[in-house]
């Protein structure tokens, strides 16, 4: 029996049968979305071109060469200088680690956050509801950027705490759609049944609630991931994010925009890099989404 | 005079404003098969759930084996008493195997040896082992409603509740239920409460059954007397006609 | 006699499947249906609800549909326009569904919804089109129309919206209904009610009636035929009165294996399905 045949059996002996069998199906599932392969494989290669930073870089990102400032591409400089002579394509690999960091560091720390909290709200009802669901109105209310600025103010500028300060105001809407799929499954016969086996609140939202709610929420994340890289640049700007030089696509496209007009490469490359980066998530998510619902295979 | 199992004594629920049950009383003796029957929203499965503790907002006296029943029930409690849900559709988790859906009760109350225990299950519902590593989305409404009773009976309980069992099945595959619910109840002794609007369906299976109607038992009479046309309220009497005049 | 509302000559419908190739649902069905009643019987999967729906040509477009001759009154629905259909579909052909709960729309007043049905296939203004709904509603036996006029899908029974989608329905003056499980969703008695109202309603106004469900002997009461299907073609078509003289084994088993009220039975004959059944018949 080939291995592809043991992965493929009709009638999996054991539960490690089953569950390889399981995976491999839902990769060759996932492997028919053509446009979600593409957005996988344009990650890994940002990712990949990010680790690797040390040995791609032709220069050294922080060092400002004022001669050769606003350089257009050209055969020493791959992808032109900034306003202070730095190599934008070592800037832009540096700066991937921060970016891609920042961001994957946020959905670590949002998506179970949210998740948790409108599960909760959700599944218990009553007070529990209603004082979860009030702070996360609270945390709502406030304009996004607003809110960071006053919690990297309150501790001190840097990636990490813009990380958090990200963290901490992403994951209301988060809270809100878990809460809202919880609701429309709480009820359920099927929750009724796990009830019914005796199992303590804790388990039944951690293991049979949560997993219904990870669709929505998959496709949620990879939306926000373009918005996160713009908060990230925002702080950035604003002086509160990722501190110069350590470089960050996001304050690459704000420290460059007003050569929009005659230099435009120097806020374009960054720009193309989140778009790049932006789409490839939402690709994977939508992919994602389809591939975790057993019903659609 | 054999030992009483269940027991509702004065059984009031209110959902909001709206009151319905009204003063349910009703006992069932161990191993015995007693029928709740009534027209939708006469409270017969409203009166089922509060038994399995999935309704909050009850009043009276509920016992089971003896033991005062209260609004919170313990792991023991769903040890010893089990449910099978109407929907064979809707009762089983949609993103877990039948694997996992049987080997939750085990993992709850930490039975060990769930790998023979859950073949074993699968045996004794009949259904193929290839069903074990499936969804419930892969299986026909029988086979679903098969895994539903093996998920409830995996704990060795000795209550079943049975919320319309079969009326989301098909006749033929409501017969081939019904006579593995009676085969199960025989070899486990189980006592059992059979919520159903089909008269036919509760004289097959039950001993015993009560009438409710607008959330109040009118009547209980065995089944003979159900057979026998024996009914004295007037609502048994026009479900009866109503039964025999759809068999012809 | 006349020529036959419905004609259907060995109709094939096919599904795409997961695996890349075609299920059968419907695999050669032939009938035909006059002014009269015919009842389709079978299990879920038997292809009876696909073969109604085949003929008002509402299947998803994903569906492959064959047939030598699918007529309905001499417009052949395999060829008519899309424009025709729509003249078929809820006009000349009216379709009644299992749960009114999903056939209403639940933000418009069950009257708005009867004169909008009315007004899509008759010339009159809005006073004229409440009018005839109120009427309508009378036809179907609510007891308080004028009230009922006014309420939302919510408010009323199971029973009741079944009425009003009843109502709905013969707003057109169609030629012939097609009831989909009318009454598995609602209490014994209320079925009763239903089918006596259909009943009643389809011989006066001499339409023909296909009612497709999964119960024998309520579908024995209320037609003057019954076809028997199983997996995609039909077993038998007999006289209703002659149900309990069936000769297919299929029918016998499917009567058999209920649990009856009048006799006590220690278990249930199970249907032994023959694979004879599945072989193609001519």
């Amino acid at each position: 029996m080939s291995r592809r045949e043991w992965l493929l059996s009709d009638t999996p002996t054991s539960r490690a049968q089953a569950k390889w069998g399981r995976r491999y199906q839902t990769w060759l599932a996932f492997r028919r979305n053509k446009l979600a392969v593409a957005g996988l494989g344009v990650i890994l290669v940002m990712l990949v071109l990010s680790l690797l930073a040390p040995v791609l870089a032709t220069h050294d990102p922080g060092v400002q060469v004022l001669s050769e400032r606003l350089q257009p591409p050209s055969a020493a400089h791959w992808l032109g200088t900034d306003e202070l002579g730095r190599d934008t394509w070592s800037r832009l690999l540096y700066g991937g680690r921060v970016t891609l960091g920042m961001v994957v560091a946020v959905v670590v720390l949002v998506a179970p956050i949210g998740l948790i909290i409108g599960c909760v709200a959700g599944y218990m009802g009553g007070i529990v509801d209603k004082l979860l669901m009030r702070v996360t109105d609270i945390f709502l209310a406030f304009p996004r950027l607003i809110l960071a600025l006053a919690f990297v103010a309150a501790m001190k500028p840097g990636v990490e705490s813009a990380v958090i300060a990200i963290a901490l105001t992403a994951w209301p809407p988060y809270a809100r759609l878990a809460r809202a799929e919880t609701l429309t499954i709480r009820n359920a016969d099927f929750i009724s049944a796990v009830q019914m086996t005796g199992a303590s609140p804790w388990r039944i939202i951690l293991r049979h609630v949560t997993p219904m709610c990870m669709p929505s929420l998959t496709v949620r994340v990879t939306l926000d991931m373009s918005s996160i890289i713009l908060t990230a640049a925002g702080l950035g700007f604003l002086g509160l994010g990722a501190q110069p030089p350590t470089p960050e696509w996001g304050t690459m496209i704000a420290t460059a925009r007003r050569f929009i007009l005659e230099q435009w490469w120097v806020p374009v490359i960054p720009g193309i890099a989140i778009f790049m980066a932006s789409l490839a998530f939402n690709l994977l998510g939508d992919g994602l989404r389809d591939v975790l619902d057993p019903k659609q295979r | 005079m054999t030992q009483t199992m269940i027991e509702a004594g004065k059984l009031n629920v209110h959902f909001g404003s709206n009151h319905v049950v009204h003063d349910v009383s009703f006992s069932v003796a161990a191993g015995e098969a007693f029928g709740l029957v009534g027209e939708s929203g006469s409270g017969k499965s409203t009166v089922l759930r509060c038994i399995a503790g999935l309704v909050d907002s009850w009043d009276g006296v509920l016992r089971v084996d003896g033991k005062q029943l209260g609004h919170r029930r313990d792991k023991e409690f769903f040890r010893q008493v089990q449910m099978v849900f109407q929907d064979p559709y809707g009762s089983l988790h949609p993103r877990q195997t039948i694997d996992r859906i049987l080997s939750e009760p085990l993992a709850v109350h930490g039975i060990p040896d769930a790998e023979t225990r859950i073949t074993r299950a699968l045996e004794e519902v009949a259904l193929p082992r290839t069903a074990r590593f499936r969804y419930p989305h892969q299986l026909s409404g029988g086979q679903r409603q098969r895994v539903a009773i093996a998920r409830a009976l995996i704990a060795n309980p000795s209550v079943l509740l049975l919320d319309e069992p079969t009326s989301a099945l098909d006749v033929s595959v409501q017969a081939e239920v019904l006579n593995l619910l009676a085969d199960l109840r025989q070899a486990r002794q189980l006592t059992c409460i059979l919520v159903s609007h089909n008269l036919a369906v509760v004289g097959h299976l039950c001993g015993r059954l009560a009438v409710m109607q607008g959330g109040r038992i009118v009547e209980i009479l065995s089944e003979a007397q159900l057979r026998a046309g024996q009914a004295t309220h007037a609502h048994t009497q026009d479900l009866i006609a109503l039964s025999h005049e759809l068999e012809g | 006699m006349t020529q036959p509302l419905v004609e259907i000559q060995n109709l094939r419908v096919e599904f795409p499947s997961s695996s890349g190739g075609y299920n059968q649902a419907v695999r050669g069905v032939s009938m035909s249906l006059g002014r009269e009643k015919l009842g389709i019987v079978g299990e879920s999967g038997s292809g009876k609800s696909v073969t109604g729906r085949a003929l008002m040509r509402l299947l998803p477009e994903a569906a492959r549909v064959k047939a030598d001759k699918l007529v309905f009154d001499g417009v052949n629905v395999l060829s008519a326009s899309e424009r025709t259909m729509r003249g078929l579909r809820g006009g000349r052909i009216g379709l009644i569904l299992q749960d009114p709960k999903y056939s209403l729309n639940p933000v418009m007043t069950i009257g708005a919804q009867i004169a909008e049905a009315w007004r899509a296939h008759n010339k009159g203004g809005k006073k004229e089109a409440l009018e005839a709904a109120l009427n309508l509603l009378e036809q179907v036996r609510i007891r308080d129309p004028r009230r009922v006029l006014d309420s939302y899908p919510h408010e009323v029974s199971g029973g009741m919206g079944q009425r009003v989608m009843i109502a709905m329905m013969l707003a057109p003056n169609p030629d012939m209904l097609i009831a989909d499980e009318p009454t598995s969703a609602l209490d014994a008695s209320v079925q009763a009610e239903i089918l006596r109202l259909i009943d009643d309603l389809v011989s006066a106004r001499g339409m023909g009636l296909m009612l497709i469900s999964h119960d024998l002997p309520l579908v024995a009461r209320f037609c003057d035929r019954v076809a028997v299907m199983y997996a995609g073609q039909v077993m038998e078509t007999l006289p209703a009165q002659d149900l309990h003289h069936a000769e297919h084994a299929y029918t016998r088993g499917l009567l058999d294996c209920m649990p009856h009220l009048s006799e006590k039975r220690a278990r249930l004959p199970v249907l032994n399905r023959d694979p004879k059944w599945l072989e193609p018949r001519s």
